[in-house]
């Protein structure tokens, strides 16, 4: 399932009534991703404010979903990502996915997580006491992402 | 054709969307940003290092030799940092 929304979710909540009561489920692995409000050597964050393309990114993370469904014996995902501005402390996005074993939902969630970063359209705006400024995008990231390529046959 | 802009980009260019008729001989995607850049300094500037303008049409990502048609959704943004 994907959700993308503004409002605060409950990880404890979301990630309780996931996969409940399914007997095929042998694990669950997850990812949440906070605002980080401090980093040394620079102003305290004062907000973080996500700016997202509303159906490009619905479409892009259902197309992520369904690479890792292919590529992994996954019995559920779930992936939240919230946009709107946001709190040091405030979860940003959640991934969960189950499995009957713990090695399918170890790799694809992080798999999930390398994809969503480069390829679903949000933009972080950072928020200190000196003013607004976008986020650049990591190369990092990207090569994060590019290690689960499949080489070409 | 409807253009759409976000995060730096938008604020570059000072709007989010907008509809566009460009002349009938602009016909892919590297010739449309190279035509945008045309039209006013806060485009040139948004689009002044091309190398990190993301673009997507009818919402999927395609390169600089892709084809844009009337009719089209064309959104130009800066790489993705969400997550």
């Amino acid at each position: 399932m994907i959700r993308v929304e503004e409002a605060r979710f409950d990880v404890g909540a979301e990630l309780g009534a996931f996969g409940a009561g399914d007997a095929r489920m042998g694990a669950v692995a997850s990812f949440v991703g906070y605002v980080r409000g401090a980093v040394a050597g620079t102003p305290p964050l004062v907000a973080l404010t996500l700016e997202h393309y509303p159906g490009m990114t619905e479409r892009q993370l259902a197309a992520i979903e369904a690479e890792a469904r292919a590529r992994w014996p996954l019995i559920d995902t779930l992936v939240i990502h919230r946009y709107g501005r946001m709190l040091p402390g405030e979860p940003i996005v959640l991934v969960a996915v189950s499995s009957a074993h713990r090695q399918a939902a170890f790799e694809a969630c992080q798999f999930l997580m390398d994809w969503l970063k480069t390829k679903a359209p949000f933009w972080k705006l950072e928020e200190t006491a000196s003013g607004a400024q976008w986020v650049e995008a990591k190369a990092s990231d990207d090569t994060a992402a590019d290690r689960w390529q499949k080489s070409a046959s | 054709m409807k253009l759409r802009y976000f995060a730096w980009l938008r604020t570059r260019i000072g709007r989010g969307e907008e509809t566009l008729d460009p002349p009938a001989e602009i016909a892919t995607v590297a010739a449309l940003v190279a035509w945008l850049k045309t039209l006013g300094p806060g485009y040139a500037a948004a689009l002044a290092d091309t190398r990190l303008v993301r673009v997507a049409v009818n919402q999927d990502y395609v390169g600089p030799d892709h084809p844009v048609r009337p009719g089209d959704e064309i959104a130009l943004f800066p790489p993705v940092t969400g997550g």
